[in-house]
């Protein structure tokens, strides 16, 4: 279990980072806390001949208000998220996210944007940034550019990215009014992948009525999905606990979760409107909603 | 080969290592710094677990060459001589070990608990080591002996203060 060997590139700008991807293609790999990569690379599942690691790229990290939305910098860790009072000002589901990932040592070194970007199926902020409708920011050699987390996820362990683009920040929009979000999830271990975890975040008029709602599942296919049919039940509906619960039950629609180690596809089926459910309720009791 | 410059233990070395050795191999085998036990080899267990750059991080998980320019901590950097660390004795008064495999890790994640929070509760304590798997003890050793050695660390705060 020991990985393949490798030149090691430790750049200090984002355009020397470009530089080295464009020059190495597929044989270069960012790296970032490593708590993805350094697996991977141990089970030679992948043996990239360049590792890049950008954490030596100053400012990647910041997370900072940027004209009523909230930039959190690709290289934030999850403990920093989990911590930062800006992230629980503004959107404490995606601080409730990092708190629910791995352990405390863990989340000392893992970042979002690797958390984003090795796009895993189970993970759990790439939830919370689907629920958050974030946009991610790509710098690649000529510019950057905002891509739709809806867009962003492109199939199993695979994004958006082209091979010279990396992820550098998180644009998060100010969440309405009387909104809420929850994230919660399933798993064996308590510093284990979710077996199916689910954010969602929900917003409600003055008298209770559902404006907007997004809910997004981990651990339901090859890569994290929303509940669209979970959705549509409760858009422009009364949020009550009989909607919460009638529009939980749709949440397995349109999916194709796995059957593995962790849970037959019957069983994340069965225990997916449970989950659903839950969060909807919980995000519903902070946006405000008597229920 | 790369060559890197890290302080571990207040030691400064300079050595030149492939890019793809482990921290942890690093520790024992270039330093032979036996503290930082492997264990699952795969960032589950926290056995590895050091402290790096002020921070509880498990050095299976970690390139020695991401540790370049920076400063370690092994749990053989604890006691001062002979005399233990609070955290050390706190373990051997509590029982708060059996084989000890998972001793050294379990030391220094209280180490980075009790610096970020100087009085947990015991469920905050069973979080904070939630990263090192015990085989032995139930745990509940484990977390006595934490907040034992929160006790121990407060009134040595004090007595300096005042
Ligand atoms: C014991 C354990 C338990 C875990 N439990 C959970 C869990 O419960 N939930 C969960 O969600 N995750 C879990 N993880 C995964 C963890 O959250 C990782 O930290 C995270 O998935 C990867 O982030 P990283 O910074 O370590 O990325 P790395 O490992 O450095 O990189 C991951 C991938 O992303 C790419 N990459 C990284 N940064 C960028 C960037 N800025 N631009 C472009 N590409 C980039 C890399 O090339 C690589 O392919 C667990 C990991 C461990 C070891
Ligand atoms: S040996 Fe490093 S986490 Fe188990
Ligand atoms: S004392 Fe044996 S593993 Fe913890």
């Amino acid at each position: 279990m020991r990985p393949r060997a490798f030149t090691y590139h430790a750049p200090s700008s984002i355009a020397e980072v470009i530089d080295i991807l464009e020059q190495h293609g597929a044989e270069a790999r960012v790296l970032a806390g490593g708590q993805s990569l350094v697996p991977v690379m141990k089970l030679r599942l992948a043996s990239p001949k360049h590792i890049v690691d950008i954490t030596r790229v100053p400012a990647l990290d910041l997370i900072r208000g940027d004209d009523g939305a909230l930039l959190v910098g690709a290289l934030a860790t999850h403990e920093a998220i989990e911590n930062s009072a800006l992230v629980q000002a503004h959107c404490p589901v995606l601080a409730e996210a990092a708190s629910h990932i791995a352990d405390p040592i863990v989340r000392n070194r893992g970042t979002i944007g690797g958390n984003l970007c090795h796009a895993d199926p189970a993970a759990d902020f790439p939830l919370a940034a689907i629920a958050l409708g974030a946009e991610l920011i790509a710098a690649g050699r000529a510019s950057s550019r905002a891509i739709p987390i809806d867009r962003f996820f492109a199939g199993f362990l695979t994004t958006a990215l082209k091979p010279d683009e990396i992820l550098t920040a998180l644009r998060i929009p100010k969440p309405p009014p009387h909104s809420g979000g929850a994230h919660l999830k399933l798993s064996r271990r308590s510093n284990g992948l979710a077996i199916v975890g689910a954010a969602v975040m929900l917003a409600m008029d003055d008298d209770g009525n559902c404006t907007d709602v997004r809910v997004a599942l981990a651990g339901m296919g090859p890569m994290p999905i929303r509940a669209a049919a979970a959705e549509r039940a409760l858009r422009g509906n009364r949020i009550t606990q009989a909607v919460i619960v009638d529009a939980a039950a749709l949440a397995p629609r349109q999916t194709d979760p796995p059957s593995d180690v962790h849970g037959s596809a019957e069983y994340r089926r069965t225990i997916a409107p449970v989950i659903v459910g839950r969060a909807l309720k919980l995000a519903a009791e902070r946006a405000g909603a008597l229920l | 080969m790369s060559t890197i410059t890290v302080t571990v233990n207040g030691v400064v070395y300079r050595e030149e290592i492939e890019p793809r050795l482990l921290l942890v191999d690093f520790l024992r085998d270039n330093l032979c710094l036996k503290g930082a036990h492997i264990g699952c080899e795969d960032g589950v267990c926290g056995a590895c677990t050091v402290i790096v750059a002020g921070r509880a991080a498990k050095s299976c998980m970690m390139f020695a060459v991401q540790a370049d320019g920076v400063e370690i901590l092994t749990v053989e950097g604890l006691a001062q001589g002979a005399r233990l660390h609070p955290i050390q004795e706190a373990f051997t008064e509590q029982h708060g070990l059996q084989c000890g495999f998972c001793t050294p890790a379990m030391v220094l994640s209280t180490y980075q608990l009790l610096a970020r929070n100087p009085d947990p509760t015991a469920e905050q304590i069973r979080r904070g080591i939630s990263g090192n798997i015990c085989r032995c003890t139930g745990y509940t050793n484990i977390v006595k002996a934490v907040a034992a050695a929160a006790v121990k660390l407060r009134g040595a705060k004090a007595s300096d203060a005042s």
